[in-house]
């Protein structure tokens, strides 16, 4: 069963719509308890780095993600803000990151990007096997809708880059942890197909 | 690259979907589920939803009908109407819309964005303006549907919002609203060389070669529209459209 973690942040409800969508069971997680069953984890996230971790924190479920993460190598897609928490730490906040990737997220250079935030729809350019964007054609487009972004410090963490300014990391996977910046459960198909691709991971 | 957005704006009134001409006489459309439905399956770039009725009428959101608009939306959603305080924006995110917009709350208390976005961040706030042209060839800021005239022109309260946290600035044309003779490119361009946020453009597009004229004049925009996406022909018959992928590509 795919747990989506609901802390307060973020928009469950549409995950578990594309998974109804999809026929694949999905469960929205308020509590640790509802952790016991997860076999693969979806943290969302929208709004600023410290408000989501401080939520985590208080939702009384980041032990439990931790454990099923760290060291049952449950597989988790981070979406949007919520791929930003597994880095060290952000420009955006004061609090420390999950940790789990080893990487820094930073605001965007808005000399080189004259409007921020990054918001609409943009071309993904994953790499060759991706397992997260397995199937997709050409022209693949996704929704963003943020200001900063996750600088991977290990190039080989990297799944995907879009460009707006410039490249940027806008996918990750190391081992069983996945991110994705943009919005996969407002992307119509190719979201759709990367939530199944997860699913099927 | 970065596109152009097309977003198609839907008006509530009494739960039902209404369509205005110049923020006066409505004329009913149908359900808004029906036609958030409809966009779904046109893969539409985002969507708009306007309660017109809550702040002239000093109402809450109501939550359980965002609810129910946000669950059926396949894509970024943007809802306003009625949003007073944090708490209001931070339950409406949680309900899954992507982005809150402020109008008349913004202009009574413009700190309100910082209180706003400092919770859910600014890319999710979102100001709506409603601009007039006056006599004189002046743009004003109006509130509580066109009714008051804040005297303040577009482009200042645009820098102030930007400055207090507001990731994008929209202007609605109250004078264009609902005539589909074309956006109003001039104030377009000088939104555009006010803020450096992301920007949207509302009243009066009538085709999509109006949206090109647009994207020309200030390159990556979002071009929102009422009328356009709900009517069909010259007697506007109610029929919800959006462009094909193939349409709009040939517009960018």
């Amino acid at each position: 069963m795919i747990a989506i973690i609901d802390y307060g942040l973020g928009n469950v409800q549409a995950f578990k719509d594309v998974y109804s969508r999809l026929n694949i069971a999905a469960t929205i997680a308020k509590s640790a308890e509802d952790l016991n069953n997860a076999t693969k984890l979806i943290l969302p996230g929208v709004g600023s780095f410290d408000h989501a971790m401080t939520k985590l924190d208080e939702s009384g479920m980041r032990p439990k993600i931790e454990q099923l993460v760290v060291e049952t190598k449950t597989p988790i897609l981070g979406v949007c803000v919520g791929m930003q928490m597994m880095a060290t730490s952000s420009e955006e906040g004061k609090l420390q990151g999950l940790g789990w990737i080893d990487a820094t997220v930073k605001r965007f250079d808005s000399e080189k990007c004259i409007v921020l935030p990054h918001m609409g729809w943009n071309d993904v350019s994953p790499k060759s096997n991706s397992e997260l964007f397995k199937d997709m054609d050409e022209n693949i487009m996704f929704y963003f809708l943020h200001e900063y972004y996750f600088d991977a410090c290990e190039s080989s963490n990297i799944e995907a880059t879009s460009d707006y300014g410039g490249e940027f990391t806008c996918s990750v996977r190391k081992e069983n942890i996945f991110g994705v910046q943009f919005h996969p459960e407002k992307s119509h198909n190719f979201g759709m197909l990367l939530l199944k691709n997860f699913a099927e991971i | 690259m970065l596109r152009s957005r097309i977003t198609p704006c839907l008006l509530l009134r009494d739960k039902g979907l209404v369509k205005t001409k110049n923020f006066k006489p409505f004329k009913y459309i149908g359900d808004p589920i029906n036609a958030i439905r409809i966009f779904n399956e046109k893969k539409s770039d985002e969507l708009i939803v306007l309660d017109i009725d809550a702040t002239s009428e000093n109402l809450s959101p109501d939550f359980s009908m965002i609810k129910k608009l946000a669950a059926e939306c396949r894509m970024p959603l943007c809802y306003g109407g009625g949003i007073k305080n944090v708490d209001h924006a931070k339950q409406i995110i949680s309900l899954g819309v992507e982005k809150v917009a402020l109008s008349s709350s913004f202009i009574d208390n413009p700190d309100l964005v910082t209180d706003i976005s400092s919770v859910v961040g600014s890319q999710s706030v979102v100001v709506i303006l409603d601009v007039k042209k006056s006599f004189f060839g002046k743009y004003e800021v109006y509130t509580h549907n066109g009714q008051v005239n804040t005297k303040k022109t577009p482009m200042e309260l645009a820098k102030l919002a930007v400055k207090l946290g507001a990731g994008e600035i929209v202007v609605n044309s109250i004078d264009l609203d609902g005539s589909m003779k074309g956006y109003d490119l001039t104030l377009a361009k000088e939104l555009r060389n006010a803020v450096n946020t992301p920007i949207s453009i509302m009243g009066g597009a009538g085709s999509l070669n109006d949206m090109k004229k647009l994207f020309d004049v200030c390159g990556v925009v979002g071009a929102i529209a009422g009328s356009l996406f709900v009517f069909k022909g010259a007697l506007q018959a109610v029929l919800i459209n959006y462009p094909s992928s193939v349409e709009k590509d040939n517009l960018l």
